[in-house]
């Protein structure tokens, strides 16, 4: 009997935050009364290993059924674990004494901790899943402990090879690659420090601050350099990725999870001394087929993501041989076939220098479910079951012809290239608003096409497997089984009827777990829009900052200077004005893609002289004739809405005082510009700005003193804005808002869920075709400056 | 000058005008229908400048102007605004001729502290280029440099006086200067029969605080019509306000002048002729200016149509006491105006033209298209409206979501949210007027660039409240189906379409009446 085997145990896991780990610990709680668990946890960033057992483990819906039937599942839980903090990824387990001290006191060690994904960077995967099981044993030796350690391996450690693949050590089999696993640590942590290393030459370095820029426009030195540090740390990882990938793949193996998991076997027979050790080998572990539940699942896993995309109508192809086997084995076989080995306890004669026992759990050789057949079910339930698009229709799920995987990548490339150019062509026009948004939504598309192409480069290979994976061992152990512990602990792969598997237990749960539309019609309710809006304009927010140009009004520095330059001249200077202008502006629009700073101050310099009076004067015509005319009533609205609603309003922008001062004063509570000193006892103005204009990430922290000053809490602010180069701004604000956005930010705002809105100017009113003050009797300033200065 | 005119459409009758925004429809009418014809343009008086300074040497129940005016004497003078004369009358506007006149007895007089105010109440300031309009440059050129020509700031608190209650209660409190003046010359255009009298001051020259008082829903509904002073509120009100501003020590010389109906200048003068009466000449004309205008942009078609200035000139003057000069300008502006007609129908029509009194040089917005169409069309009658209780009134207009960002701001807010909301006059009045009339921002665009107060638009649609209140339905034919379903109306596409949704709600075999106007017509219906 498992159940009475395991009474008395103390148990060590690692993984238990993972899919198969916390199934296990389910398992034991549920089926082992007798038994107690030491959980080995990484501590998180901000939790501790405790509180991630509480929130990652006990949390989940895998104990729903135990908590249903135990009186007091907290109590049972706080008797029977006890949770050591330590990490498998370092030498010594980073255990401290009382961990140590767990460890000696346990039966069996059960290793489930993994990096799972066949994307992790080499490095990781070698030091996790290559060194993870060395690690446990030396921890063993350390303590003096003879536990038996039960390490979970996967059946993939054959690697890409056709026909049998027997429960038996890699180095056993025919072609097992012939590599010193310590040379490729080696390797790998070295790889690690190049890639560092050229990810900080300055070509690199310049590479991704020219990216950054790319991305987020002139959003302002700390902004920029931050997003240049993520770019080089993606570009770090990526470059890892690659590398594993190579080198898994130039020894045989699919991807670098397979790769590092063979090379651990043979680094724990090597290491383990004289400590007793079992090997199970699971396949692709899927959702349960009874226990805890019938398809319950954890996280999403391989084939999931794989099935969604399929279902939302995104892979048109996947790679695959129609009559080669995908080896998928449920959750809790594998449990099971694990918790069998834990009883069972250390195989006599194991020991030493002989191989340590070996179970591989799959279906492949004994229950096979074909590919061609799988893809059918998929399918058939979902043409059954369709999922639906934002509007509410249901997505037709296309049929696949399986061509070579080179074709289905070489399309799915060309596809990310073909949006990847236009986006990056549509990114550098002047496009705002709806436009915009369109535009934006083809970088949703990309990602569609990047994630298609990424899911066939990954688990192609195992779509393509024709490796038979052998269970001799495991159906052995099963037959020993009486009729009880075959009934709670079920292992043997020929019980599962693929077709009510897939249809019935798989798809249904993957579909509740994807958060996907299921259901038809259109969305009923308040949209996104609507209920984003009704946040941004609840009454416990309590600032609202907003920008000025093309946010509230669709001109900017430039109408303006030219409107009022314009005002007094007569119509042959006028000409000469706008032909000058014209010649001017190439410059003018580099030196704004550079440095909005710098270029408010070039415009600035052209005031130089003017008489104080008579700008003031016609500012106040600038703001009616250009400047309101050009307003988005709209905003206007939303500005005195929040006054209404007691926020504070402040405007924030890098025009000048005696523009915005005296003509929106009243709009606003406050407003924060540029502002401009004056000569001559303050009848002219001086072309200077007294302090530096606020623009980029300087009125962000225009923004920050300003709350700070008034008692107002930033995450209770809101922000308008309405380019990238304000996000330093948006992005400190508890809410933000892109007004009309431009392509980049349009882009910004729909990956963060920000609230988008498209105002416009009032429809039927006068748009002056070029901003030129209307003829008056007057003299320009510009010409008052010069007669002044003759 | 014929007299006006009802036609009963028979077989032979050619298509009927409707003047339609910035364009035209000749729409066929059922047999039977009634057409409304305004009479002809009286003739202008021969010795304009003349006659001026007669009415002003020999006043009526005043002294001469000359013996008002002393030196030392602190003499302003406030005429009406932009939104008369429609269209705007070529140079010399008939202010800058009367006010030439005043001022030049005033110099003659010794008169030195003069002061101009364009009486603007709560309508939007008045531009330069307006102003010299209206008054002429050399009037401008003279006064406004040094500030002694300006528009009335109705939100200056300082340049306001309370000048007491009226006995049932109703606050006057106008400009201060012309309040505290020795003499307050005030120059009017009378072009419909609502106008002048204590009207012009004391509305032109008012606040909100004074204005409220019958500026509302209830006087607007017990005004039948606000184009009879003797049968609306609205006037009753003015009055009794006149008699405040009189007993507060206010003296005042009225000047009216009246205008002829002579509204379209040539070739387009065929618009206020009788449809049978258009000669090959004015056939073609019609064609090819509504081809030209389908093609022309609707801008350039807005600037075209706001460029019109009309020939109408003076066909009267009077100056005095401001009740007797009311009378016999009244008389006047009836004169021009009054047609008869016997009995009510069951459906009105009528065609709205580019222009209403807010929007010259601007944009004719859907709240103005109703003021213009049941506000100043509706109540262009004596006695009973030309429509029965219950009826329907259609009206043709393109009535698209537009609206002038300067000069009607609130009107923007008020159409996209307010009307969004109701379209009831009552609770408008009740639940938003307040907010509007005191909000910070409509008042900085009202003092200080060129937007109407924020109170405006609701004026605006109290102005059709009498009609909201009387007929059965509105139905507005070539209307944005958007636009004019947040207004409250039905759209419709066509005047055929129109006259079978009315039988919906008057019957089948309606009785109908078209109002063929402009040129403006006062209907006496009995």
């Amino acid at each position: 009997m498992i159940a009475d085997a395991l009474t008395g145990q103390r148990i060590f896991i690692t993984g238990s935050t993972g899919f198969l780990g916390t199934a296990l610990v389910e398992r034991l709680l549920r089926c082992a009364p007798g038994c107690d668990l030491v959980l080995l946890v990484r501590p998180g960033r901000r939790s501790s290993a405790a509180q991630r057992v509480q929130r990652e483990v006990l949390r989940n819906d895998a104990f729903d059924r135990l908590r249903h039937e135990l009186d007091d599942f907290d109590a049972e839980c706080a008797r029977r674990i006890q949770v050591v903090a330590g990490d498998v990824g370092v030498d010594g387990l980073r255990l401290d004494h009382e961990g140590r001290e767990a460890l000696a006191s346990c039966h069996t060690v059960i290793h489930a901790a993994a990096a799972v994904a066949f994307d992790s960077p080499l490095d990781r995967a070698v030091e996790v899943n290559l060194l993870g099981p060395s690690r446990l044993a030396e921890a063993l030796h350390a303590v003096g402990a003879v536990a038996h350690l039960v390490s979970v391996s996967t059946c993939y450690v054959a690697g890409n090879r056709r026909g049998r693949a027997p429960e038996i050590p890699v180095s056993d089999t025919p072609f097992g690659p012939d590599v010193a696993w310590r040379d490729e640590v080696t390797a790998a942590r070295r790889a690690r420090a190049d890639t560092e290393a050229e990810s900080r030459t300055p070509d690199r370095l310049h590479h991704f601050a020219k990216r950054a820029r790319a991305e987020l426009g002139a959003a302002g030195v700390p902004l920029l350099a931050n997003k240049a540090e993520k770019l080089r740390e993606a570009w770090v990882a990526d470059t890892m990725v690659e590398i594993g990938r190579a080198r898994a793949r130039a020894l045989g193996w699919p991807d670098a999870y397979a790769y590092t998991k063979a090379l651990a076997e043979q680094a724990l027979s090597e290491t383990r001394g004289d400590l007793p050790v079992t090997i199970v080998r699971p396949s692709i572990i899927e959702s349960a087929l009874a226990e805890p539940r019938p398809g319950w699942i954890r996280g999403f896993r391989m084939a999931e993501p794989v099935i969604i995309t399929y279902a939302r109508g995104l892979l048109r192809e996947f790679p695959g041989i129609p009559e080669g086997v995908v080896d998928v084995i449920p959750v809790d076989l594998v449990v099971a076939a694990v918790l069998d080995a834990v009883a069972r306890g250390p195989v006599p004669g194991t020991d030493g220098p002989s191989p340590p026992p070996i179970v591989q759990v799959a279906s492949g050789s004994t229950n096979p479910l074909h590919y061609r057949h799988l893809v059918d079910l998929v399918h058939d339930w979902f043409s059954q079951h369709p999922l639906y698009d934002a509007k509410g229709q249901p997505i037709v799920v296309p049929r696949w012809t399986f061509p070579g995987r080179g074709r289905v990548q070489g399309q799915l490339q060309r596809a990310v290239k073909v949006i990847d150019v236009a986006e990056r062509s549509l990114a550098t026009l002047p496009l705002r608003g709806g436009q915009a948004r369109w535009a934006a939504g083809l970088e949703e598309r990309r990602g569609d096409a990047a994630r298609a192409l990424g899911y066939v480069e990954l688990y192609g290979a195992y779509a393509e497997t024709e490796a038979v994976f052998g269970v001799d061992e495991l159906l052995a152990r099963w037959s020993t089984l009486d009729a009880t512990d075959r009934a709670t602990f079920c292992f043997d792969p020929r019980v599962i009827d693929w077709d009510a598997y897939v249809m019935s237990v798989h798809l249904p749960s993957v579909v509740e777990h994807a958060r996907v539309r299921a259901t038809p019609g259109g969305r009923s309710g308040r949209s996104r829009t609507e209920r984003l809006r009704q946040r941004v304009l609840a009454p416990e927010r309590q600032l609202a900052a907003f920008d000025l140009e093309n946010t509230l009004i669709a001109s900017n520095v430039v109408d303006s200077y030219a409107w009022l330059a314009t005002r007094r001249l007569n119509p042959v200077d006028r000409a000469r004005f706008a032909l000058r202008a014209l010649a001017e502006g190439p410059s003018l629009l580099a030196l704004d893609r550079k440095d909005r700073g710098d270029f408010l101050r070039h415009f600035y310099r052209k005031f130089e002289g003017a008489p104080r009076a008579q700008l003031e004067e016609d500012a106040t015509e600038l703001f009616t004739w250009l400047l309101l005319t050009k307003s988005f009533p709209a905003g206007m609205r939303r500005v005195r809405h929040h006054r209404r609603l007691g926020h504070r309003t402040v405007l924030i922008t890098g025009a000048l005082d005696v523009v915005v001062e005296r003509n929106l004063g009243p709009l606003f509570d406050d407003i924060v510009c540029a502002r401009m000193g004056t000569v001559d006892d303050g009848r002219r103005w001086s072309g200077e700005l007294l302090a530096a204009p606020p623009t980029g990430e300087a009125r962000a922290q225009a923004m920050a003193d300003y709350a700070d000053a008034e008692g107002l809490r930033l995450e209770e602010a809101v922000a308008y804005a309405d380019s990238a180069s304000d996000l330093p701004m948006l992005e400190a604000v508890g809410f933000p808002v892109a007004v009309n956005p431009e392509v980049r930010l349009a882009a910004i705002a729909r990956k963060r869920g920000w609230l988008v809105e498209l105002w416009s100017k009032a429809p039927g009113g006068p748009r002056p075709p070029l901003p030129i003050g209307p003829v008056t009797r007057r003299t320009s300033f510009a010409a008052a400056a010069d007669s002044e200065r003759r | 000058m014929r007299p006006g005119f009802v036609l009963e459409v028979d077989r032979s009758t050619p298509p009927t005008l409707f003047h339609h925004g910035e364009g035209f429809r000749l729409e066929r009418l059922p047999v039977g229908s009634r057409i409304v014809y305004p009479p002809e343009p009286l003739p202008v008086l021969p010795d304009i400048d003349g006659a001026i300074r007669h009415a002003l040497l020999h006043p009526v129940d005043s002294e001469p102007l000359p013996a008002l005016l002393s030196p030392g004497m602190r003499l302003t003078i406030a005429f009406d605004d932009i939104s008369l004369p429609l269209p705007p009358m070529r140079r010399p506007d008939a202010r800058q001729r009367v006010i030439e006149a005043v001022l030049d007895l005033a110099a003659e007089a010794g008169v030195d502290d003069v002061h101009l105010i364009a009486a603007l109440a709560l309508h939007r300031r008045m531009t330069e280029a307006e102003l010299r309009h209206a008054l002429g440059d050399r009037i401008y050129d003279a006064f406004a440099p040094r500030g002694l020509l300006y528009n009335f700031d109705a939100e200056d608190p300082d340049n306001l006086a309370f000048l007491g209650r009226t006995e049932q209660g109703e606050e006057v409190e106008i400009s201060k200067r012309a309040a505290e003046s020795d003499l307050l010359v005030y120059v009017n255009i009378n072009l419909v029969a609502m106008d002048g009298g204590h009207k012009s001051t004391a509305t032109g020259l008012a606040s909100y605080r004074s204005l409220r008082h019958h500026h509302n829903v209830r006087t607007m509904q017990h005004s039948r019509s606000f184009m009879d002073q003797h049968r609306s509120e609205l006037h009753s009100s003015n009055w009794r306000m006149g008699e405040v501003i009189r007993n507060a020590g206010v003296k005042i010389f009225q000047i009216e002048t009246t205008l002829n109906n002579d509204t379209f200048p040539k070739p387009f003068d065929f618009l206020q002729k009788r449809e049978w009466e258009w000669s090959l000449r004015d056939r073609s004309t019609y064609l090819g200016a509504t081809k030209a205008l389908r093609r022309t942009p609707d801008r350039v078609r807005r600037s075209i149509f706001q460029s019109v200035l009309a020939p109408h000139n003076l066909t009267g003057v009077n100056a005095g006491e401001v009740d007797a000069v009311h009378r016999l300008t009244t008389a006047k502006v009836l004169e021009q105006q009054v047609v008869h007609v016997e009995g009510q129908a069951d459906i009105l029509t009528m065609g709205l033209p580019y222009i209403s009194p807010y929007n010259v040089n601007s944009v004719m917005n859907p709240i103005l298209v109703m003021c213009l169409g049941l506000g100043y069309f509706f109540n262009l009658y004596r006695r009973q409206p030309l429509v029965r209780e219950g009826g329907v009134l259609i009206m043709s207009h393109p009535t698209r979501w537009e609206f002038h960002p300067v000069h009607h701001p609130s009107y923007i807010d008020f159409f996209e949210e307010l009307l969004a909301e109701t379209t009831d006059p009552l609770e408008l009045e009740k639940t938003y007027e307040q907010s509007f009339a005191e909000d910070e921002w409509y008042r900085h665009l009202y003092r200080t660039s060129y937007a109407y107060h924020g109170v405006h638009p609701f004026y605006m649609w109290y102005w059709g409240a009498h009609a909201l209140q009387h007929l059965g339905g509105v139905i507005i034919v070539g209307g944005d189906p958007k636009t004019v379903r947040r207004l409250g109306f039905k759209p419709a596409t066509t005047l055929a379409d129109a006259l079978e949704m009315a039988t919906d709600v008057v019957g089948p075999h309606p009785s109908l009446t078209h109002l063929h106007a402009p040129p403006l017509l006062l209907a006496e219906v009995t």
